[in-house]
């Protein structure tokens, strides 16, 4: 039976959302399921975490070193931990997971498997390439820990209401020096994060300005959603990073995604293929993104969203 | 300072990649090659400190098919000093990549690695961590902004989140997101003296790579979408969407 050790991810002494993922991806490998939470003192995250549904156990690993994640200081505490017989090592394939699963992969000396989609049995599963233009059924054989980052699309969140043990667990491994954290600027914001909002809408280059994607974010508070943005968008410089949706950006699922001003570069709609329903509103009637949108709206952004954000609220 | 830029042949990224009827993979025949974006801005990176002094030698290297002596070239024509091919006509996996490229660190005596954050073939986004752990080096992944001074390397990265800002020791592996910068033209003339500078060429026998790998065992499209239908107004648009349960 598999023994699956996740690497669970904070943000702001939160647990973050994407770690009941990982869990979810974990299940349907089947087998024992731990999580393990890094901090410097707080259990709060341990805690949540032992809520996740399927979670059988919770290790708490409490170091000075663990108030600045960094993968440089994770891994070799993630491979102490991995000595206790784990048949599997997963996290979210978030920048964090993507950071460090391969620094743990490397300490170990094991390939590791980027992006997990499906599933087809604990060493048997699918992964995109190519910004998931193909899909790929990869497989390890023989019986080296499997080292893997989860694809958040294409897992819902695990329940809760569990209440799995926590247990405070000491590592002995040297962690180097040789990196430190200056500072996060992190957007924040009440809105639902991007990557577990159900609703997300998203405004692109026709926005024009800064100032005019204030639409946008009312739109987005009338739905509950969160807000995102095309690479192009992001790229003139209305609004930051961390809101874009694409290969390069973020890849989402939520169960719906209103695009609006957004032409659908291939890069973008990779981002948003597994999206339950994709609205598009265009004033272009042969923008790329109609073909993939299941219901399309030709018109002004400017009107239309302002509207939907009335007759919504 | 020695930087070393790996690089990467892969599908242009204009390319639609069709996956092949028998499921062995994504045809790759006829199909235009580049290098892999993220290298080059890798390699733009490097040569931007250069031109600031603050680099002394850009090394640019490939593992790959003979064919793989373009994309070096390209990026000699772009400004690198020299080049190193590792030829290799079988399929490399991120941890033998990382493995041969941290020879090539020791054999040439390289400060800083400067490499994409992922090909945008396999997507893996490994190599780079995976080599600044084999180095036991420290590693910025997903750099958006570099600043060297003396012995430390200050780089902001593009996390989920927003904007990380890390210090680290050098050497060390920095591996480029986007909008690090934008990748200079390649011009004719420097094409021409790119052919003239140094490419050597090493063997994939002078390298361990015997670690475990993974099979891939089958190739395929991903499934399509239902197609979808247009909505004449606002009304008839949150009245589908009501319908759906969506509001």
């Amino acid at each position: 039976m598999s023994k699956i050790l996740i690497v669970a991810e904070t943000l702001s002494g939160e647990l973050h959302p994407t770690t009941a993922k990982a869990v979810a991806c974990a299940q349907a490998i089947g087998g024992d399921i731990h999580v393990a939470v890094f901090g410097s003192g707080d259990q709060g995250p341990a805690q949540a975490a032992a809520e996740i549904e399927g979670v059988t156990e919770v290790l708490y690993v409490q170091h000075d070193e663990n108030n600045a994640a960094r993968a440089a200081t994770l891994a070799p505490q993630v491979v102490a931990l991995a000595a206790e017989g784990y048949s599997h090592l997963l996290a979210a394939n978030t920048t964090t997971g993507k950071d460090l699963m391969p620094r743990v992969a490397a300490l170990l000396g094991v390939p590791q498997v980027t992006d997990i989609m499906a599933v087809h049995g604990p060493r048997d599963f699918d992964r995109p390439i190519y910004a998931g233009n193909a899909i790929t059924r990869v497989q390890a054989p023989g019986d080296f820990v499997l080292v893997g980052t989860v694809r958040t699309a294409s897992f819902g969140a695990a329940g809760g209401g569990n209440s799995a043990a926590v247990s405070d667990k000491a590592v002995d491994a040297e962690l180097p020096s040789h990196t430190r954290l200056v500072e996060q600027k992190t957007g924040g914001g009440d809105r639902p994060d991007l990557q577990t909002a159900s609703r997300v809408v998203s405004g692109g280059r026709a926005l024009g300005s800064s100032e005019n994607f204030d639409i946008i974010f009312k739109l987005a508070d009338a739905l509950g959603a969160g807000a995102g943005a095309s690479r192009a968008a992001v790229d003139a410089g209305y609004v930051p990073n961390d809101m874009q949706v694409g290969q390069t950006g973020k890849i989402i699922a939520p169960d719906l995604y209103i695009a609006c001003g957004i032409s659908g570069a291939i890069q973008h709609l990779a981002g948003i293929k597994d999206a339950g329903t994709i609205v598009a509103i265009n004033n272009d009637e042969n923008a790329p993104i109609f073909e993939i949108a299941d219901l399309g709206l030709v018109g002004d952004l400017f009107e239309v969203v302002p509207q939907l954000t009335e007759k919504l609220g | 300072m020695k930087v070393l830029v790996p690089i990467k042949r892969a599908v242009d990224y204009n390319v639609r990649v069709r996956v092949k009827n028998d499921g062995s993979g994504v045809e790759l025949n006829g199909v235009k090659m580049s290098v892999n974006p993220f290298d080059e801005i890798a390699n733009e990176e490097a040569l931007r400190l250069k031109e600031k002094g603050v680099v002394t030698e850009v090394v640019v290297a490939t593992i790959g098919v003979a064919k793989a002596e373009d994309q070096l070239r390209s990026e000699l024509a772009r400004g690198a000093d020299r080049a190193i091919h590792v030829v290799a006509d079988q399929d490399i996996q991120p941890l033998q990549a990382a493995r041969i490229l941290k020879k090539l660190v020791e054999d040439e005596g390289i400060d800083l690695v400067l490499m994409g954050k992922q090909a945008i073939d396999d997507d893996a986004n490994q190599t780079g961590q995976m080599l600044a752990t084999l180095l036991g080096w420290p590693q910025a992944t997903f750099a958006s902004k570099v600043e060297i001074e003396g012995q430390t390397a200050r780089v902001d990265r593009e996390i989920d989140a927003g904007i990380e800002t890390l210090e680290v020791d050098l050497p060390a592996v920095i591996t480029a997101d986007l909008r690090l910068n934008e990748p200079r033209f390649i011009k004719l003339p420097d094409i021409m003296k790119a052919k003239r500078k140094p490419l050597d060429k090493r063997e994939l026998g002078d390298f361990d790579i015997d670690v475990p790998t993974l099979e891939v065992t089958e190739t395929r499209p991903p499934s399509g979408r239902e197609p979808g239908r247009m909505v004449k107004d606002v009304d008839e648009l949150i009245a589908t969407l009501k319908d759906k349960g969506l509001v």
